[in-house]
């Protein structure tokens, strides 16, 4: 856990994550207008979206079984919520108020589990309606001293799922391991397609710093216009760093809401909290309370996909995998691979290396694990070298086909121990200089052997094996 | 010849009249009288002509085109028609023009109902003389110096003068009954989520209801059948048709239970108009019904519950209008100044005050102590009600303090023109139904209206009262100016 330009002996960053996630609804959050990324400005709207006289809000039973679906996989208690207004006047927001939930979220006090085992606490995640889309011309882009703004409304109504999380993070490695473990979730149930780039999720960042081992938090700033993980990363850098500077210079850190730029790697205040928007939220009266039946709780319940963190467990649990193993696996859509491998008979530590270092291949994850457990047995039975069983392994997920007859086909065959020993000494009589240096020590000349090996018999011989024929000649 | 919409759509039915010509001889009266009574935005004289003549064209056919076939309606110009302008009767939506029909509206429509035109309100439909419409007043038909009563003014106005057999109104504090007792006709508020709020240009949405204006009782049932039941655009709306009023209206009240609220006789209720109310309680014990006197002490506290609560509301529906996506735009060189000048310009003095209010009531810091606490009365409210229903199947009291006042008598002083609706208010927090009837005349000769109010759902026992004192009124001899 490291956080550049923070003294950590003496500082503790403190993270919480709000995170926007639009939901993969056909429609609008209350309407029928089309949710859709993207399109000619203006055209996945309505009545509703434009804000119109008369129209009215008819809540969409689909985004409620999203929203209830990341609860349950967040581990939140699912409840009787209520819709209100919140109140503000901005050009993309076509009512001047935007409904969301205030007092009483859909879903409340749960936890996301992150593949080091950390726990991290969810305060609650709770359904909202996206604003429309401005873009200011002229004037370095913000609206105040823009020559003219255009407004997109295709976003606007779009359903949201703000997941805000407790300040439980302590590093820009959690907060990121944090965000991926979020998205994985969030497209595992089927939500969200969890693109950052597209915004289909977004992430503001509220940071604090306080002295090691205080128990008081520090005053915190919330960063918006964080548009990929590695921002996020360099977000709290800047700004746990900027803290810590004002705090140690005798200033203090101003509640505020602030811009980060991707440009300058910095933060830039965007409004201060001093003159804090009042938001007049009251219960929405065209919406009634949304209280869902508890039967419907438990077939969305029992219709959730395995989540990240379990399948993670499944790994270590069965295979003995490491943490960071299943991480990878488990993030690569490798771990029904590696389960139905070692199902099919294959020893479990080497299936779990091939898929760690030789699987990077999306198409890896469509192996048939019969041929993959085959594989492995004739590697360990000797029957292929390991460099060997890497080439065959690599042909199987670019072709398919069967492990003995690939190996076969390559003219990989187990080499005969006698003809390996007369092909050492051969070499060491060959070339005496090398042997005199190699005995005295010299490693770097092993390779010079082993390649020489290599070479004479088309790869065929295993490294291991070459290395172990000299030094024991050695002596 | 009778002029109410049951005879006319009997009539055009049969084939007896034919749709235009009844068409024909309201536009007649709105040519002679609508120069002074100002009950319309605008007319619809054209399409109104072409819908009537469709309707002879599906009776010439063998078809029946409804149960309002031919009926001449006048709409609330808060109430969205496709392609004509709706304006609220505010400079801020001038010329704007719905993309839709509001549900009832199109109810309306199927039902055979001819549009002749929206009707002038209070601005946002926010008083209760239509005297802060931006496009002048509506006056009485009654007595030309006399408001028709507000907000839906111009919908009451237009039925007492023969332009529409029916209209439509919205009330949201009873601005329904209040102009309907102004104007000497019958209007009714449903219970709240029976009648679709789709279409309808919110001001308390949560108060807001749309309800006829018309002659007869049983033309009131007519329209509520024909305009209520569920509509799955509206969240609020009740999953259930319309009670069947009509079915019940010759059931008399032999054996009902009619409360008279005692906390609206008394002080600031005029005497001729309580006495009237008396007289109202006697007709329908004359009838077989029990009828004494019930305390409902919460009731006072309705007015001020209700102005929290609908400004609230208000403040919020009405931010839309910024002039960025529709409406009038004041142009200023920044999008905030715009949006304030917008307004500055846009709203009347009254939808200002209400905003303000209603803005203040929702603020950080006093949500509790106003708008949190006027939540908790209209709790108190809908049980006091519910304590009186459990011995009352309706209650009766004024619909209106007085009779219609004249121009200006309370404009100066907001709080006056507020305590009109002292006795409607209440109805409104509660979710209940209630309608006035017209029920003979005050001191000063003008119509006096009698309220008749109901627990949520009770439509059938409101309608069989409210037929009784109809018919009672009838047997005494005209007594209306």
């Amino acid at each position: 856990m490291t956080v550049a330009g923070v003294d950590e002996e003496r500082w503790e960053v403190v993270i919480g994550l709000e995170v926007h996630a639009e939901l993969s609804t056909r429609t609008k959050l209350f309407s029928a207008a089309t949710n859709e990324f993207g399109g000619e400005p203006n055209t996945h709207i309505d009545a509703l979206t434009l804000g119109l006289p008369g129209s009215l809000p008819v809540l969409n039973e689909h985004a409620v079984e999203l929203a209830i679906r990341v609860g349950l996989a967040l581990n939140c208690e699912v409840r009787r919520s209520v819709f209100a207004r919140k109140n503000y006047f901005y050009p993309d927001q076509p009512k001047n108020y935007q409904i969301s939930q205030f007092d009483l979220p859909i879903n409340a006090e749960g936890w996301l589990e992150l593949p080091s085992g950390q726990i991290a606490g969810i305060e609650r995640a709770h359904l909202e309606e996206d604003t429309g889309k401005s873009t200011h011309v002229g004037g370095g882009g913000r609206i105040h001293d823009a020559q003219y703004s255009l407004v997109d409304l295709n976003r606007a109504g779009v359903p949201l799922l703000e997941i805000v999380g407790k300040p439980d993070l302590r590093s820009p490695d959690e907060a990121r391991a944090y965000v991926s473990e979020l998205r994985a979730v969030l497209v595992a149930v089927g939500a969200s397609d969890g693109k950052m780039e597209e915004g289909s999720m977004r992430v503001d960042c509220n940071v604090s710093v306080r002295p090691r081992g205080a128990e008081e938090f520090g005053t915190r700033c919330e960063i918006k216009n964080i548009n990929s993980l590695r921002s996020l990363g360099r977000a709290i850098e800047y700004e746990a760093a900027r803290q810590v500077d004002l705090i140690t210079a005798g200033d203090r850190v101003v509640q505020e809401t602030r811009h980060w730029n991707e440009e300058d790697g910095r933060t830039h205040t965007l409004r201060s909290k001093e003159g804090a928007d009042d938001y007049r939220y009251f219960p929405d009266p065209d919406l009634v309370v949304l209280d869902p039946d508890p039967e419907w709780i438990e077939r969305v319940r029992a219709a959730l996909p395995p989540l990240p963190a379990a399948r993670r467990a499944v790994l270590v649990d069965r295979l003995g995998a490491t943490r960071e193993q299943a991480a990878l696996l488990v993030e690569r859509e490798l771990d029904a691979l590696c389960l139905a491998t070692v199902e099919a008979g294959a020893e479990p530590v080497r299936t779990l290396t091939h898929a760690e270092h030789n699987l990077s291949d999306d198409r890896a994850r469509d192996l048939d694990p019969a041929a993959f457990a085959s594989l492995v047995s004739m590697e360990l039975d000797g029957e292929l070298t390991a460099t060997q069983a890497k080439t065959v392994l690599a042909e199987l997920v670019e072709h398919g086909g069967d492990p003995v007859a690939i190996a076969a086909d390559k003219g990989f065959e187990a080499m005969d121990s006698s003809e390996l020993d007369s092909l050492v000494d051969g070499l060491i009589a060959d070339h005496p200089d090398e042997w005199q240096r190699f005995c005295e020590g010299d490693g770097k000349i092993t390779g010079f052997f082993v390649g020489k090996v290599m070479k004479a018999t088309q790869g065929k011989a295993d490294g291991k094996v070459v290395t172990g024929l000299l030094n024991a000649r050695k002596g | 010849m009778s002029s109410d919409a049951r005879s006319l759509a009997a009539s055009v039915r049969s084939g007896e009249r034919s749709a235009v010509d009844v068409l024909e001889e309201h536009l007649s009266r709105i040519d002679e009288r609508e120069g002074d009574v100002h009950a319309f935005n605008l007319v619809t004289a054209e399409s109104a002509r072409a819908e009537a003549a469709d309707v002879d064209a599906r009776v010439a056919a063998g078809e029946d085109p409804g149960p309002l076939a031919g009926v001449p309606v006048a709409l609330k110009d808060n109430l969205c028609t496709d392609g004509v302008p709706t304006t609220c009767s505010s400079r801020i939506l001038e010329g704007w023009c719905p993309p839709y029909d509001a549900t009832v509206v199109t109810r309306l429509a199927a039902a055979g109902a001819v549009a002749v035109g929206k009707t002038n309100l209070d601005e946002f439909a926010m008083g209760s003389s239509t005297e802060n419409s931006a496009f002048g007043p509506t006056r009485n038909p009654h007595d030309l110096t006399r408001v028709p009563g507000g907000s839906s003014g111009g919908s009451a106005a237009a039925v007492a003068a023969g332009f529409s057999a029916i209209s439509l109104g919205s009330d949201t504090g009873g601005s329904i009954r209040q102009p309907a007792a102004l104007c000497g006709v019958v209007g009714v508020k449903p219970t709240y989520g029976l009648v679709s709020r789709l279409g309808l240009v919110a001001f308390g949405s949560s108060l807001d209801q749309i309800g006829p204006f018309t002659t007869t009782v049983a033309d009131a049932a007519l329209v509520c059948e024909v305009i209520g039941g569920h509509d799955p655009g509206d969240s609020t709306s009740l999953p259930q048709a319309f009670p069947s009023v009509s079915d019940h209206l010759d059931d008399g009240v032999d054996g009902l239970r009619v409360g008279i609220i005692t906390e609206m006789m008394g002080e600031g209720i005029s005497p001729d108009v309580a006495a009237r109310v008396r007289a109202a309680a006697d007709a329908l014990a004359a009838a077989g019904a029990t009828v004494e006197e019930v305390s409902i002490p919460a009731l006072t506290f309705g007015l001020s519950a209700y102005y929290l609560v609908a400004p609230a509301e208000a403040s919020s529906n009405l931010a839309r209008y910024d002039g960025v996506r529709y409406g009038n735009r004041v142009d200023a060189p920044t999008a905030g100044e715009m949006m304030e000048a917008t307004r500055t310009a846009g709203f009347g003095d009254e939808v200002k005050r209400r905003i303000m209010l209603g803005t203040y009531a929702l603020s950080a810091g006093y949500y509790d102590a106003f708008y949190g606490k006027a939540l908790k009365v209209r709790t108190l409210i809908r049980n006091d009600f519910d304590a009186a229903y459990e011995r009352f199947d309706a209650l009766i009291s004024p619909t209106s303090p007085t009779t219609a006042f004249a121009f200006g008598d309370k404009t100066a002083d907001p709080l006056q023109m507020y305590l009109n609706d002292v006795c409607t208010i209440p109805t409104n927090l509660a979710g209940h139904p209630a309608m006035s009837l017209p029920f003979g005349v005050g001191d000063d000769g003008l119509p006096v209206g009698v309220q008749v109010l109901a627990p949520a759902l009770g439509e059938v026992a409101m309608f069989r009262v409210a037929s009784v004192l109809e018919s009672s009124l009838a047997s005494s001899g005209p007594v209306a100016s």
